[in-house]
């Protein structure tokens, strides 16, 4: 029954895809997004199933859902394994998923291309699920890609906006340097195990030698870096804001980005054998959190300051990865997941109200317009910003307690700054948004309205989850979560820590947030002008900041132009050489034509009326020998007879 | 206890026999008999081996081909009918129409 339902999951929204991709141009919208969160839905009570299940038992399943490529030393099969770690990431995808599908739905009325979208995300979903759910590298490669193929889609979802087109290009190539790092690590997999089968490296991999396993962990650890948007390979993300907001919230924020971590977790056997990925997975994480942050203080679009906020957040699940607190960062993904796509989605509200507007220097006063998305949002902040009890501050603190308890001070350091200036970039977006006077235009200003109830019911759930979120997760170390994901993740809490350490860590961890909170209100509450002459006396840094460390602009130099640069020697190279070449082929091929043409006319022709006037004659002089004459047939029988006995008799002989 | 070669040599007289009267003949139905000839000349063959290897499949085939020479000589009958009527004859010489 449960191995039934595990091949079910991943086939609803298939099914919706099929169906909403070929056939969805001859029904309505009210059809197709029925379908698409309805099959989402599906999938979501299938997995609420297994959960229970799992939950029961405590037995993962392993489904083989069908036998794929099997030959020689190779066998991979379309397999599913459903352990507590998939369990988790299942339940988010698919419960956050039906979330913004529905979401979706109030979203994008109106919007031509409806079906379309609500395909692609179906597709997201069917990718998404392959990825957390196969029992091999190989499926989970194939759902690595499909996420990163409905990424480029749903980015270039306004394919008609440059920006849009280029950003999804952008997203795409970046995400293809990371796959490369990724197929090799799975290169290596198969060359050192002669299998892809998670359960048979995983038992082997103690006779990995220390240098074959940070290889290993290093590839794959360059395929997370690029699809979780790590330095140095984060410059998409940001960029993939130009798509529509639910597939910020979903793609990249709550579900698709976090495969990189997922996949780190998921190996961690392998990285537990390597001392020196470790650190380099952590120190990545720790710059990435702190990176984004500081960029995140400047910017002044709404979205692109969540989405710098995701890749710093996403550099705190690193970080706690780096540290071996893999609970942690599962921990951390979920309260993520749940407090992002609700900053997003609520986000998406504030635009929707404002028809479109992004740029919070026009926004303002916006509290008594949209009360509903303006507490939702408050919630979103203050669960990301860490303070208590709402779920960011559990996730986010356990991470910095396992830093500071495991000895990495440099890496609790820049977590901690990370987690002040995370408070002061959110609650300053907040204050931006919401508080003080209106600064919007005054045509946008007259059609402000509330969000309807298939957008702000979504926002709710995920409002009331991200304040109890951190309830999994409590106490800390010895939480429900842990004790869930314990059989997985290895032991967690093997290191004694004194209660009176983490106690103190923790209220070092409110100071820092409500010490980022009280910046932002001096900044951008009482003292209005004084960001700008803050600004203003740190101009150079300001205007640094503000370019995100004209980073786009380096990578664009070091590599883009000079690749382009390359293209247009090949081109050159293609139209004169190669061209001259093709053209020096034809004419030889015209004179040689015309010279065959010749021989074939006079020779070949020739010889072959020859041959068929030959056969004519001897043809004259052979047709005697059918006389009619039943005697001579009878007697030509005979010989031969008589002939076939005297040549069989000599073979005999020989 | 007669020989095997007695058997043989018999049944190779009566082929031989059967092949020159097939050559030899103008009239049909004597050709027609010449077939029948040869044939039997097989079953004394089929039949005298049968006995030497004592095996009874030489027997059965011998009586395969009896069936088979029945069918045949009905047939055979039948075409000499056929052409009778066009030709007024029964001399193969005079039956050449199946010539190029």
């Amino acid at each position: 029954m449960t191995d039934l339902l595990i091949k079910l999951i991943p086939l609803f929204p298939l099914l919706a895809v099929i169906l909403n991709g070929f056939l969805g141009r001859w029904y309505s919208h009210e059809v197709a997004h029925r379908l698409a969160w309805g099959s989402v839905g599906l999938s979501f009570l299938c997995t609420i199933s297994v959960f229970a299940d799992l939950l029961r038992t405590g037995a993962s399943h392993e489904v083989i859902a069908y036998q794929w490529i099997f030959g020689g030393d190779l066998t991979i099969n379309l397999a599913y394994l459903v352990d507590p770690l998939t369990c988790i990431m299942l339940l988010v995808v698919t419960g956050v998923g039906l979330l913004i599908h529905v979401y979706s739905v109030g979203y994008m009325s109106g919007e031509s291309g409806f079906t379309r979208f609500f395909t692609y995300m179906n597709l997201f979903m069917v990718s998404m699920l392959l990825l957390v759910m196969g029992n091999n590298y190989a499926v989970l490669f194939i759902g690595w890609e499909g996420v990163g193929l409905c990424s480029y889609l749903l980015i270039g979802y306004y394919y008609d906006k440059v920006s849009a087109a280029k950003a999804a290009s952008k997203a795409f190539v970046v995400n293809r340097i990371g796959d490369a790092g990724f197929l090799l690590a799975i290169f290596l997999i198969f060359v050192n195990f002669k299998t892809l089968d998670y359960a048979t490296v995983f038992a082997q991999v103690g006779q990995l030698s220390p240098e074959m396993a940070t290889a290993i962990a290093l590839c794959l650890l360059v395929g997370a870096v690029g699809k979780s948007a790590q330095l140095p390979l984060y410059t998409w993300l940001p960029d993939a804001m130009e798509g529509p907001t639910p597939v910020s919230a979903l793609i990249h924020a709550a579900t698709m980005v976090t495969a990189g971590v997922y996949m780190i977790v998921r190996n961690h056997a392998i990285y537990d054998l390597s001392p020196t990925a470790m650190t380099i997975v952590g120190v990545i994480g720790g710059l990435t959190a702190l990176f984004a942050a500081t960029i995140g203080l400047v910017q002044t679009d709404i979205k692109r300051v969540l989405a710098y906020s995701t890749v710093s957040q996403l550099g705190y699940m690193f970080l706690g990865c780096g540290i071996g607190a893999y609970t942690a960062a599962m921990f951390h993904l979920m309260t993520h997941a749940f407090f992002k796509a609700l900053l997003f989605l609520a986000a998406g509200s504030v635009i929707h109200a404002l028809s479109g507007e992004q740029d919070v220097r026009k926004m303002g006063g916006l509290r008594s317009k949209i009360p509903w998305t303006y507490r939702l949002f408050l919630i979103g902040t203050v669960a990301i910003a860490g303070i208590p009890p709402l779920a960011g501050f559990w996730s986010k603190d356990e991470i910095q307690v396992h830093a500071f308890t495991h000895d990495h001070y440099v890496l609790y350091g820049m977590a901690a700054i990370g987690a002040l200036l995370t408070s002061f970039y959110m609650f300053r977006l907040t204050y931006l948004t919401f508080y003080g006077t209106s600064r919007m235009d005054h045509h946008t200003e007259e059609h402000v309205h509330e969000s309807p109830m298939v957008m702000v019911g979504p926002l709710m759930v995920l409002g009331v989850l991200s304040i109890l979120g951190g309830l999994l997760g409590f106490p800390p170390e010895q939480g429900w979560l842990h004790q869930f994901l314990a059989p997985v993740s290895g032991a967690g809490g093997d290191h004694d820590v004194s209660t009176g350490l983490v106690l103190m860590l923790m209220m070092v961890a409110t100071g820092i947030a409500l010490l980022g909170w009280g910046l932002a209100h001096y900044f951008y509450s009482t003292n209005l002008s004084a960001p700008d002459r803050l600004a203003g006396q740190f101009q150079a840094g300001y205007r640094v900041l503000l370019n995100k460390y004209y980073v786009d602009e380096l990578y664009d130099l070091l590599w883009v132009e000079p690749t382009k640069w390359f293209g247009r020697l090949f081109d050159w190279f293609d139209r004169t050489v190669i061209d001259g070449l093709v053209h020096a082929v034809a004419q030889l091929a015209g004179v040689v034509a015309i010279g065959s043409t010749w021989v074939e006319k006079h020779v070949i022709y020739g010889i072959i009326n020859v041959v068929g006037y030959g056969n004519h004659l001897a043809a004259r002089q052979w047709r005697q020998l059918q006389s009619g004459m039943v005697h001579h047939y009878a007697a030509i029988i005979v010989a031969g007879l008589f002939l076939l006995a005297v040549v069989i008799q000599l073979i005999m002989q020989l | 206890m007669i020989p095997l070669s007695a058997y043989v040599a018999v049944s190779a007289v009566l082929f031989i026999t059967g092949l020159l009267g097939v050559l030899i003949r103008r009239n049909f139905i004597i050709v027609l008999m010449s077939v029948e000839i040869m044939l039997n000349a097989a079953n004394i063959n089929l039949i005298a081996f049968s006995h030497y290897l004592e095996s009874m499949a030489g027997q059965l085939v011998a009586l395969f081909i009896i069936a088979i020479a029945a069918g045949e000589a009905a047939i055979g009958l039948a075409i000499i009918i056929v052409v009778f009527r066009g030709k007024i004859s029964t001399n193969v010489d005079e039956m050449n129409f199946l010539k190029w």
